[in-house]
């Protein structure tokens, strides 16, 4: 903790501005990754589960579900843009 | 249609023909008639390496779509747990090969990260709206397919 104190006392302030960027870039990457996670968990999980019961339908719900999971991802794609567009 | 009273998402597998593969090569074949206007777009706003941005973005998202598509169809055949399974680790996955094509070459000369990851996103939403039109139309209408384009 004290190494990383004096790294920051040392940095000027343009690099300080980087290196919050950079940082705030990873963290909101991330936080954009986690709702699309769990939009994708449970629209599989509902999906494998009507599958499950109803095999006839399977075509139906698979197609579906594959376009689900591209939108859903479509979220996490914008994340990683803001992050490339602002901390790269 | 029948429906099954104890289902077990481990045991039941799904054979037969994959949609997501079918799905994928509609949406490629509408990023092939899509891909003019947004390379035209990309030069028009950062010239040459707009263009080549354009380019990889379009084959970024692409790859993207084949590889979703390609996970779901195989492991469907095995096991439905092992498709959730496959679905999810999937994801991280894929997002970090985006990722690293990226990082990979976002010093690179003939690259502009602002056409990249505009093309990113119009790419990719623009198709998927495309094609669920498309689905959209199949679901409603079995009987009225529309015309193969």
């Amino acid at each position: 903790m004290e190494a990383l104190s004096a790294l920051v006392a040392e940095l000027t302030g343009d690099e300080e501005k980087a290196a919050a960027a950079a940082s705030s870039a990873g963290f909101a990457y991330g936080l954009a990754a986690i709702g699309p996670g769990i939009g994708i968990g449970y629209l599989v999980g509902k999906s494998v589960e009507a599958m499950a019961r109803q095999p006839e339908a399977a075509g139906m719900v698979r197609t579906t579900m594959f376009l689900g999971i591209a939108f859903t991802e479509a979220l996490a794609l914008i994340g990683f843009v803001v992050f490339i567009l602002i901390g790269l | 249609m029948t429906v099954t009273d104890n289902p077990s998402p481990i045991t039941t597998r799904l054979d037969g023909e994959a949609p997501e593969i079918q799905v994928s090569f509609d949406i490629l074949k509408r990023g092939a008639y899509a891909s003019p206007v947004i390379v035209a777009v990309c030069a028009v706003f950062a010239g040459l390496d707009g263009v080549f941005s354009a380019l990889y973005g379009m084959v970024l998202v692409l790859v993207n779509f084949f590889c979703a598509a390609g996970l779901v169809a195989v492991t469907a055949r095995i096991s439905l747990g092992l498709m959730m399974g496959a679905v999810l680790f999937g994801y991280i996955a894929r997002l970090g090969l985006i990722f690293l094509a990226v990082i990979l070459v976002r010093d690179a000369s003939w690259i502009s990260l602002t056409a990249l990851g505009l093309t990113i996103i119009v790419t990719h939403l623009g198709l998927l709206v495309w094609e669920m039109r498309y689905v959209a139309a199949s679901l409603a209408y079995p009987g009225l397919k529309p015309r193969p384009q």
